[in-house]
């Protein structure tokens, strides 16, 4: 089941529009579930695969965010250069802030993530020229080599739905590979790492910087969805949000981080319909989640088979 | 004598008012096993610490193959080829037994930067890994997840490790620490078969052992070395009875 299950989530997702979900408000929804799951896998490699938790991670998001903003104000909307400027600016970030944070370890890298968080969040508020607090509306979403099919539902769902498979596999690749194995070696003993001649901090710093750029990407594709950008796009609590996603989900796997972000949004949704008070009964089943699900939803799908 | 492989050169280092490395200066020539003896709190580990690069002495020089590494970190003196083990036993729990001594192998061959070729399908890596293993009589425990291992077993595999890194000198501090009667016996031999291939610097309490084992012992006490000998000399030393043997005897 652990094995099949990405295929499974991902040919779901691909089927859903034809499966009854292909209304405006499911696509809107199937769209932004599958962008934070990017960005809940761009968490998850810090987090999961090399043991730095960081709870400043919504800036990068933010910044990808940024980034469309900055050039939709300079009248630059061609995706072939919003989005790697986009991915390009939130990696610098985490290699400005990692190279400093990445010194530290444990609480303290959480509050310095935190930090750094915050101030990239107080920037973006004070941007005036694009909205300050209020934030920035689009003129309208990024053109694909000048065509404007990101206008449209399906080619915005698969170009989501594509690069969240890109990024997962690309992942997955990076874990296995001699990087990955470092990366993990570190996370379970640092001190074995380097008496084996392996400086952990170079590849924890790669790492960081990698998932900086995914995370610009998801910024980038969740400006677009919503076609509004705002400072609360950088808001600590959505850090916190990526990171419960990340740890429902489960660490063992980077899968965990997709079925989180899908699950908790999906959750969100259902419950809203509910009632209004939704976040009443959306708590307690948080804290029951990480009490009794210790390998996350990915934990719980493979002990189920095995 | 040929050049020393490891030298250390008037090494000092003080915790506030207390030396615990005073004036240490030693030599290991290549395939010597030189251990390192002495009652508790007479500074064996700092001493480890300082020629391994997880401590910086305040004064006096580590120098090794030739070079000095007094300045340079436990990483960069790995690759050197210092190969340490630790007293509690340090491997990656969560890995296999291969893939513990494979990161080894991988840290001496070429770069870890490589991001696409999935590590655990490199053979050359494999092969030098479960080379190191079978040295180890590990072999049959390739697969096993390092947190599964008996104590025993994760001795041996900090072993094999250290041999993935093609050391020229084993830093071993305490090997037998915490194995049983049959555990040292198996470990006592397996020493014993990589003698003249390599270098050691070895600290141990086990005094049967090191007895068994080393070709030349130094005996610390309170941060200096008191004597340096063939374990006979050492044996019929008045100062080390005095200071060290006699209490065991006592005891």
């Amino acid at each position: 089941m652990a094995r099949v299950l990405p295929a499974l989530v991902f040919g779901l997702l691909a089927a859903a529009p034809f499966l009854g979900l292909g209304q405006g408000w499911a696509m809107t929804l199937l769209a932004r579930g599958m962008i934070l799951a990017i960005a809940a896998l761009s968490l998850w490699l810090p987090v999961g695969g090399a043991g730095l938790v960081s709870l400043g991670h919504a800036a990068m998001l933010g910044i990808g965010a940024y980034a469309v903003v900055v050039l939709d104000d300079a009248r630059v909307t061609e995706a072939l250069v919003v989005a790697p400027v986009a991915i390009a600016a939130a990696a610098l970030f985490a290699l400005a802030t990692g190279a400093v944070a990445i010194r530290t370890a444990g609480v303290q890298f959480i509050m310095i993530t935190l930090a750094f968080g915050q101030m990239a969040f107080f920037t973006a508020a004070s941007l005036s020229a694009y909205g300050g607090d209020d934030g920035y509306t689009l003129y309208g979403r990024s053109t694909v080599a000048g065509a404007r099919w990101m206008q449209d539902r399906l080619g915005f769902h698969y170009l989501c739905l594509g690069l969240l498979v890109v990024v997962f596999l690309g992942i997955r690749m990076l874990l296995a590979s001699r990087f990955g194995r470092v990366l993990r070696a570190a996370r379970e003993n640092p001190l074995r790492v380097e008496a084996v001649g392996l400086s952990p901090y170079p590849y924890r710093l790669v790492a960081y910087t990698i998932a900086g750029g995914i995370a610009g990407l998801a910024g980038f594709l969740l400006a677009n969805a919503a076609e509004f950008v705002a400072p609360s796009f950088l808001a600590w609590q959505r850090s916190g949000d990526l990171l419960f996603m990340v740890i429902l989900g489960g660490l063992g796997s980077p899968f965990g981080a997709v079925l989180g972000a899908l699950a908790i949004l999906a959750l969100e949704e259902w419950l809203g319909h509910l009632t209004p008070h939704w976040r009443i009964i959306f708590g307690p089943l948080l804290v029951l989640a990480v009490l009794y699900l210790r390998g996350g939803l990915v934990g719980l799908i493979g002990a189920r088979r095995g | 004598m040929a050049e020393p492989i490891l030298r250390l050169d008037g090494l000092r280092k003080r915790f506030g008012g207390l030396a615990v490395t005073d004036g240490v200066s030693l030599e290991v020539p290549p395939g010597e096993i030189h251990a390192v003896i002495g009652p508790n709190g007479a500074g064996k580990t700092t001493l480890i610490h300082q020629v391994s690069g997880t401590l910086r002495p305040d004064a006096g020089r580590v120098v090794f193959a030739g070079r000095d590494v007094t300045a340079l970190s436990l990483a960069r003196r790995a690759r050197l080829g210092l190969a340490r083990s630790f007293q509690v036993t340090s491997i990656l729990p969560g890995f296999t037994a291969l893939e513990n001594a494979a990161l080894a192998v991988q840290a001496r061959s070429g770069s870890s930067f490589r991001f696409l070729r999935p590590a655990a399908s490199e053979a050359a890596l494999n092969q030098a890994a479960m080379d190191a293993l079978e040295r180890t009589g590990l072999a049959d425990r390739a697969a096993v997840p390092a947190a599964a291992l008996s104590h025993g077993e994760r001795r041996q595999l900090e072993l094999a490790i250290a041999l993935a890194m093609q050391p020229r000198l084993l830093l071993l501090d305490e090997p037998l620490a915490g194995a049983g009667p049959e555990e040292t016996e198996r470990l006592v031999a397996l020493l014993r078969g990589l003698k003249r291939r390599y270098a050691f610097l070895l600290v141990e309490h086990d005094m049967q052992a090191v007895f068994a084992l080393a070709d030349r012992i130094s005996v610390l006490v309170y941060g200096r070395i008191v004597a340096t000998g063939t374990p006979d000399a050492i044996r019929a030393d008045p100062e080390v009875r005095a200071a060290y043997l006699g209490e065991d005897e006592a005891a």
